[in-house]
């Protein structure tokens, strides 16, 4: 029911939405739950374990009834708390938890049911046969339970994620929120002030008191007026500050164009901010928390504070004859504001036998409210005082049992708050989380003024520390009533009495689990489900305690808490993930020739984030192997180009490069001369091959080492390590160049005619013998040439500065096409190696040594090395290790596998008779059938030895011969000359 | 987390790779015997209390540092370059 000339919205703005299919009007600043109250709708949801009829409790975003499913399609977001969700033009929203309709619901016959569904009924229930545990129980009861569903549609909204930092994070604009940012912003201070609300104020929209003499809101408004001109200061409304953690840091989750139902292009629904605060101030305010007693969940019941809030705020009564319940002087408030607006008080029933007299409104003191009823909405409540008991009829209650200090964030860090006996509620430990101060009513502060000065005080705290001037400011006057309340927990008597409502927890269900001696307050939790639905009990944990205190015998503050975690309200998992779905996650990096790749077709595979080429299709090859066969034939008979740029490469500089060198390879680098390069294989501390590569003398203190595609990032960061770690002292530096210089292979027997057609000077053969490099130019351009090969073929690697990568490769591709060959890909690439027996991560993968791939000579004596002492353990140079050996099916059709396990040919394929494993496996164009590269024990003294392959995913068995790990030109003079 | 590099400021955590125990600054000689290297490679405290430990500035200047780190209340100490903390 709407209340003429009352609360903040604007009347002047008509907006239209539905619920549940039927059209409705507010007003610009209503939220959907003030909007279905002004439209008498009573009714917002079902409860989720007996589906009992429910209306809004809260107007906040505890609220643990109103929860309804808004938007559609991949858009639809459910489980949306009616309080916190601003109408707009269009909006669509749906109740949930309900079949087939929010007024006649099957499921309710639950409610019939109740006496057996009481704490543990799961536990005690489907226990046997255990058979049916997944197949049958958990489907039917996640089906019968739960509230809104999920689209399963992917991506409807965009959500974005965001950094910010500050000097002062205020939590909360309410009175103490707008006065700590005003004292911190006056003052110079970058703040943030954070609200989860659309409007800022906190609870001075919501009540009648002046601030200042004039309107809270009135007040507040002025303040954000003159915290909007302050550059210092950044307001962020719609924005729930949910995590407190480490350094300061705290999670908020800002909801963006939820109030809207526009789009703009690009504009994110949520955004999720991480804020890196010196200092924070939460001033998060407080909950009020109801009263149990039986059918306390009827439509119509709400808290006190909920109550003003709609007629103050939103110019809403919940109902016309409006009942009032509580034990303190805030039910008084209530009722003066609800008469105030002209709207009737049948009766205020106040707990305390000692409550303040009013002429006002009909008051009975020492008295209680023991039963309602009215499934749809509230007829009547039954009253019990010590005549004895009466009806009062009354379609709303509002009723309020104390306010809990919103103490979530300060026990986000493992501090558990502090019960404070004289104002009956948990308030925070001090220091709880450092930088952390509480102000106001989170910190037990309930009047207006002590709001303002404990505001205010958090902000000359924080400022002193942060070394600025405090100027002292008079406080602006406002109400100091007292706050009297003795404790009120639940009426006791027969019946169903409401703790937790959206999942279903009552009195009993607490006295139940303490009774079956779940009496620790966290067993109790989970034995009734208490405080485990999406609300996480933010009007009803220190209630259901209370009450365990009282079954088990204990005070309050002896039960404690449970534990508070983030995130203090639901957070989406697409906020949390935002910017890192799809390619978001795994960015990619192209080399320069990617462009040209494409363009021929070729399938690209990912290396890391690098895109390579598989292979370049020509017309008419039907598949892969084709193209394969052809480039190899490419690099074995005329020419072949291909990018080789995602090695990593590392500039290394310095007096001391070459002992560094020698220190980080096996092998001697310092013998090495400028102008040649060599082979080097770096170890781990612990003796295993951690990565290879050539590594080129560019002058005396000049070196550029290559690594592996894979290992860049790892051997870049060993680097830095071993010189700041363990040589501080040697003059040497590192930078990694691989995205400064295009690398292409050009390799086969008319490599070198190739290259000549091409460098500005033709390369003269005595100059580059195998292993040599140097300074090229290349169209006036200063390029690098290194005389390696990875193939077994002659082979160059040359290089140019990346941004002419993509014109040299199609100058080069261009020319070996006119030689016969033409550019190869990675599988070509993975041939060639494979046939020389050269090896790649796919061998040294992290569990073999040096001494394992025959290269344990390559462990220099003349010198101490990474690894070296480790690599010499007599586990790891017994003759009998897994070494790496060639492999060549006995039959020249017989099929290899990468992965597949080796055997005695007689032995039975169990892991017991293992002798080692297959690595890497291609068909040989050269030899005319697969080849492949393995471990085998004592490989090395087994050639021609017959193994088994056996791999027993597939079902493949092939007899092998074992081999030298080289099967093509094994004394390298295709290589050499 | 966050992390006060020496030579960048304070800086979130993400811009931090872990090594492990400040151990491995201390590596022994290669003659040093066989339990020496056993405790430098493979034996590490697990404290609930004070760490040494070796976080790498990637995501920044590319410093190695040595950062006390209290494993129970998340609290950051002194946090020096390794450079400069070898003994």
């Amino acid at each position: 029911m709407r209340l003429a000339g009352r609360g903040l919205i604007d009347r002047s703005k008509p907006v239209a939405f539905e619920f549940d299919g039927a059209r409705h009007s507010g007003f610009e600043g209503d939220t959907l739950a003030s909007a279905l109250l002004a439209n008498g709708v009573r009714v917002m949801g079902r409860s989720f374990k007996y589906h009992r009829p429910r209306g809004v409790l809260s107007a906040g975003s505890e609220e643990p009834n109103a929860l309804v499913t808004v938007g559609a399609g991949d858009a639809r977001e459910p489980n949306v708390r009616a309080t916190m969700q601003e109408i707009h033009e269009g909006l669509q929203a749906w109740s949930q938890n309900r079949w087939p309709s929010l007024g006649f619901d099957l499921m309710a016959v639950n409610d019939l049911a109740a006496p057996f569904l009481g704490a543990g009924f799961y536990y005690k229930t489907f226990m046997w046969p255990r058979s049916f545990w997944e197949k049958l129980y958990e489907p039917v009861i996640r089906r019968a339970a739960g509230l809104g569903a999920l689209s399963g549609q992917a991506g409807g909204e965009r959500y974005e994620r965001a950094h910010a930092f500050c000097d002062l994070l205020v939590i909360g604009a309410g009175p103490a929120g707008l006065m700590a940012a005003l004292v911190a912003g006056r003052a110079g201070a970058d703040v943030i002030l954070a609200d989860e609300q659309a409007r800022m104020g906190g609870r001075l929209l919501a009540e009648t008191y002046e601030v200042d003499g004039q309107a809270g809101h009135l007040w507040a408004d002025v303040v954000l007026a003159e915290l909007d001109a302050l550059p210092n200061v950044r307001r962020m409304g719609r924005t729930t500050v949910f995590g407190a953690y480490d350094g300061g840091t705290y999670g908020a989750l800002e909801r963006v164009l939820h109030h809207s139902g526009r789009r703009p292009r690009g504009a994110p629904v949520e955004t999720y901010w991480t804020i890196v605060a010196k200092r924070a101030v939460l001033a998060a305010g407080a909950i009020e928390r109801p009263v149990a007693f039986r059918n306390n969940d009827r439509p119509g019941i709400m808290t006190a504070g909920a109550v003003r809030a709609y007629v103050n705020r939103w110019g809403v009564s919940p109902g016309q004859s409006v009942a009032v319940f509580g034990n303190s002087d805030d039910a008084h408030r209530t009722a003066r504001d609800l008469l105030a607006a002209g709207v009737h008080v049948p009766a205020v029933i106040d707990s305390r036998e000692d409550a303040p007299e009013s002429r006002d409104f009909e008051l009975r003191r020492g008295a209680v409210v023991c039963d309602a009823s009215g499934r749809r909405g509230l007829e009547a409540v039954t009253i019990r005082t010590a005549q004895g008991e009466e009806r009062i009829a009354a379609d709303a209650l509002a009723v309020t049992g104390g306010w809990n200090p919103t103490v979530h964030l300060t026990c986000h860090m493992n501090a558990r708050p502090v019960w404070r006996d004289d104002i009956a509620c948990f308030v925070p430990q001090e220091g709880a989380v450092p930088g952390l101060r509480a102000a106001g009513a989170c910190n037990g502060a309930f009047s207006t003024a002590t709001c303002l000065r404990e505001g205010a005080a958090a902000a000359r705290a924080v400022l002193e520390e942060l070394g600025r001037t405090v100027r002292d400011e008079p406080l602006p006057e406002a109400e100091d009533d007292p706050y009297r309340i003795a404790p009120l927990w639940a009426v006791s008597g027969k019946g169903r009495a409401w703790l937790d409502f959206q999942n279903d927890v009552t009195v009993k269900d607490v006295k139940q689990a303490a009774q079956e001696n779940f009496r620790s307050v966290e067993h109790m939790k989970r034995y009734t489900t208490q405080g485990m639905a999406t609300d996480q009990g933010k009007n009803s944990n220190v209630a259901a305690l209370a009450v365990l205190a009282d079954a088990t015998g204990r005070g309050i503050p002896q039960t404690g808490t449970t534990t508070f975690r983030p995130p203090y309200s639901p957070v989406a998992i697409a906020a949390l993930g935002a910017g890192a779905e799809g390619k978001g996650f795994r960015p990619e990096r192209f080399a320069t020739s990617h462009a040209a790749s494409i363009e021929r077709g070729a399938p690209m595979i990912e290396a890391g984030l690098w895109y390579r080429p598989s292979y370049f299709p020509r017309d008419g090859e039907s598949d892969w192997r084709q193209s394969c066969d052809r480039e190899v034939g490419y690099v074995r008979e005329a020419v072949g180009v291909a990018d080789v740029s995602t090695l990593g490469k590392i500039d290394i500089q310095g007096k001391d490069a070459a002992a560094f060198l020698d220190f980080v390879y096996s092998n001697m680098f310092s013998t090495l001369k400028v102008g040649r390069v060599r082979y080097g294989l770096m170890l781990r501390e612990d003796g295993f091959v951690m990565d290879d590569g050539t590594t080129a003398r560019l002058g005396e203190k000049h070196y550029l080492m290559t690594t592996t595609t894979a290992a860049a990032g790892e051997v870049m960061k060993h680097l830095e390590f071993v010189h700041q770690g363990l040589q501080p002292d040697w003059d040497v530096r590192f930078v990694s160049v691989t995205e400064q210089w295009a690398q292409f292979a050009v390799a086969g027997p008319k490599a070198r005619e190739l290259l000549d057609g091409i460098l500005d000077a033709p390369l003269d053969a005595a100059d580059w013998p195998f292993m040599s490099c140097g300074a090229v130019s290349v169209g006036g351009i200063a390029g690098r040439l290194f005389r390696i090969s990875f193939s077994g073929e002659q082979g160059f690697e040359i290089a140019v500065p990346a941004r002419y990568g993509a014109a040299l490769f199609d100058i080069l591709t261009d020319r070996a096409e006119a030689l016969g060959g033409g550019p190869y890909g990675m599988e070509a690439l993975n041939v060639l190696r494979i046939e020389k027996g050269f090896i790649t991560h796919a061998e040294i993968h992290g569990r073999t040594t040096a001494f394992d791939i025959g290269m344990g000579r390559m462990v220099s004596a003349k010198k101490d090395c990474i690894g070296k002492t480790m690599s010499e353990r007599p586990g790891l140079l017994e003759a009998d290790r897994e070494r790496l050996v060639g492999l060549k099916p006995i039959n020249a059709d017989g099929r290899m596998l990468a992965g597949a396990h080796l055997f005695r040919e007689e032995d039975p394929p169990v892991r017991e008779n293992g002798q080692g494993y297959v690595t890497s496996v291609c068909h040989s164009p050269m030899l005319g059938q697969m080849i492949g590269l393995g471990f085998l024990k004592g490989g090395s003294d087994r050639h021609g030895e017959i193994v088994k392959m056996w791999d027993g995913l597939r079902g493949v068995t092939t007899l092998c011969e074992v081999t030298g790990p080289v099967f093509f030109d094994p004394d390298g003079g295709r290589m050499r000359g | 987390m966050r992390i006060p590099c020496p030579l960048c400021g304070t800086r979130d955590r993400r811009e931090f790779w872990y090594r492990g125990a400040a151990v491995d600054l201390e590596r022994p000689a290669p003659d040093a015997g066989v339990e020496a290297w056993d405790d430098f490679v493979y034996l590490r405290e697990n404290p609930a209390g004070p760490t040494r430990e070796l976080w790498y500035h990637e995501g920044g200047c590319g410093a190695w540092l040595v950062v006390e780190r209290d494993t129970v209340t998340h609290e950051i100490g002194r946090v020096a370059l390794a450079s400069e903390e070898r003994s």
